[in-house]
């Protein structure tokens, strides 16, 4: 059975539009004008058990209606949805007991009470029997390191504490499948770490099924294999993290700082046969472009040096995974 | 399923005490608001025996018998779901395995509790001894009035939530909430006891529910209703707290399939 299996699945909102000026807020008064937006377009998407997938897109393209589609929180408006072989929103009750979610802005826990007062009502809500739940609530207290936040209001926690805790919360009833939406935003670079550190063991121990949201792409790189990218509600690429960035990623970029200024031709000379691109940079300073796979940098570097060019400096630089997706959104490209 | 509830329950209990201030002022502004209208109604009278059925001493027991069960029955559940689907914290309700108008209940009932058993019964206690007002004696009839009162928090529970859920249509239902809240106080015959006004408004008070959640079951303490003016009056209760769900299941099935979440 697949985690997540969805077909031609949308959503579409009714917005209503104002007309301009009084005589026009008049007219609405009596009858509205509405539009229909579609927010996901028939998108295909299947899961399957214990993978980790990131789910990329600008603001308004679609993620967070995906999201609380496959949470049960909304209706689709059409297409088929299967998520742990529920139907999320006509059997919410029975479905929301197998996953777990995290809105990084929006909190879960009691705000006024102590957070392990919400735990013992989430086991109670769960119906956790107790033999099960405290071995396993303990676990991630210590991996979680939480201990000395338990008697502690909610409204007193900071950011990173509070969002530790509501990874904790979000796995008390142990579910297969874990949503996480932005879940490591506004966090320093330390907690973020731990944070993954502590998603790539409980998605490698119990096999937990990741589907992640988020902005940061380090997020993406550090955790998924797999990537799902959205685009105005349309999927327009889902695949493998790497091959992202080898067909995207326009190669690296080799900078070099020489003793003395050269001329472009002479070295151009040197790579002579090979698809590099030189550019000068400023006085010294000559960027070389590595393309794809088709040329390695060692192979170009023992070039330049074997035919006596006098390198004081040099950096490699290769595309992040921020520029790429930046560059697929600005070029407005389609892959598959 | 029990044990679930009587947790949400206990939650409530933690939050009011985390609140305490609340509910020291509490106390204060019901303490004022009997005196105020014993005041005012001893004016009234002027000595009189008894207007529209009530003797005085009925009527400053009628005062303060409705306010202290307005400290149970009352609750600020339309406020706190028109609340959460206008900053879409109700989303996070969703992905809970209960119902959340049910929950919403319970924390209402565990509110009403801790009122009643912290508030209402002291204050009774205090109200009687600076007021003369006349309370029956330990017997059956604080049993029907248990039952009376109950009944007219489900009442009210219903209508805050029948109000509550509109948000979901009109985003900002605040004029509606404060209108609300002034309509329950002045129909119910909270600040002046059904009897009391014209008859023809009574006949539109007496089809309306209000009236079931203040000042039927006060009615049932002062005058000591029995026989078939109790069951007549519990009746008309419970076919309210009946006839209330069509509306609210009818809006709610609405409502979760028409959904917007705010603010991303």
């Amino acid at each position: 059975m697949l985690a997540i299996e969805a077909k031609k699945l949308t959503k579409e909102f009714q917005v209503y539009q104002s007309r301009k000026g009084l005589s026009g807020a008049f007219r609405d008064l009596l009858n509205r004008e509405y539009r229909t937006i579609r927010a996901v377009n028939e998108i295909d998407l299947s899961i399957e058990p214990g993978e980790m997938v990131g789910y990329i897109g600008e603001n308004g393209a679609g993620k967070s209606t995906t999201i609380k589609m496959l949470t049960g929180i909304l209706q689709p408006t059409s297409g088929m949805l299967k998520v742990n072989g529920y139907d999320p929103h006509r059997e919410r009750e029975k479905f929301v007991r197998t996953i777990g979610v995290v809105f990084g802005q929006r909190s879960q826990l009691w705000w006024d009470l102590a957070v392990q007062e919400s735990f013992q009502l989430l086991q109670k809500v769960y119906r956790i029997p107790q033999e099960k739940y405290e071995p396993h609530l303990k676990r991630m207290i210590d991996v979680l390191n939480i201990q000395e936040l338990l008697d502690q209001p909610v409204r007193k926690l900071s950011l990173g504490q509070r969002m530790r805790c509501e990874l904790a919360t979000s796995l008390i009833h142990q579910p297969s499948l874990l949503f996480l939406d932005e879940p490591t935003i506004g966090l320093d670079v330390l907690v973020k770490e731990d944070i993954r550190q502590f998603l790539r063991d409980i998605n490698q121990e119990l096999n937990t099924t990741v589907l992640l949201t988020t902005h940061d792409l380090g997020d993406i790189e550090a955790l998924c294999s797999r990537v799902v990218m959205l685009d105005k509600g349309n999927i327009i690429y889902d695949g493998d993290m790497n091959r992202l960035k080898r067909e995207w990623g326009d190669g690296k970029r080799i900078v070099l700082e020489t003793e003395r200024e050269y001329e472009l031709s002479e070295l151009q000379a040197t790579t002579e046969g090979l698809p590099v691109e030189w550019e000068k940079k400023a006085t010294h300073t000559y960027e070389i472009k590595v393309p794809g796979d088709q040329v390695q940098v060692p192979e170009v570097l023992g070039r330049v040096i074997a035919q006596g060019i006098a390198i004081q400096e040099m950096q490699l630089e290769e595309a992040t995974a921020e520029e790429i997706v930046r560059k697929i959104y600005q070029e407005g490209m389609t892959l598959d | 399923m029990i044990r679930m509830y009587a947790e949400i329950i206990r939650i409530r209990f933690l939050m009011m005490l985390a609140y305490r201030v609340n509910y020291y002022s509490g106390i204060l502004i019901y303490s004022l608001n009997i005196g105020a209208y014993y005041f005012l109604w001893t004016a009234i009278y002027g000595g009189q025996g008894s207007i529209n059925g009530f003797t005085a001493l009925q009527m400053a027991t009628y005062i303060a018998i409705s306010w202290m069960s307005r400290a149970f029955y009352f609750n600020n559940v339309d406020r706190e779901i028109a609340t959460e689907i206008r900053d879409g914290t109700v989303a996070i309700q969703f992905i809970r395995p209960y119902n959340y108008l049910m929950v919403k209940v319970f924390q209402s009932f565990g509110e009403g509790i801790f009122r009643l058993v912290l508030f209402s019964v002291p204050g009774m206690f205090l109200v009687s001894l600076i007021f003369p007002i006349q309370l029956p004696g330990f017997g059956w009839i604080w049993l029907k009035f248990a039952l009376s009162l109950f009944l007219g928090f489900v009442i009210n529970i219903q209508i805050n939530i029948l109000v509550g859920i509109l948000a979901f249509f009109v985003l900002n239902n605040q004029g509606m909430l404060w209108a609300k809240r002034m309509i329950v106080d002045l129909l119910s015959g909270l600040t002046i006891p059904i009897a009391f006004f014209p008859i023809w408004a009574q006949w539109v008070l007496k089809a309306l529910p209000f009236q079931a959640i203040s000042y039927l079951p006060s009615v049932v303490i002062v005058k000591d209703l029995s026989g078939s003016a109790f069951w007549g009056a519990v009746g008309v209760q419970a076919m309210w707290c009946l006839l209330l769900l069509i509306p609210i299941q009818m809006i709610w099935n609405k409502a979760r399939h028409t959904l917007v979440v705010q603010g991303g």
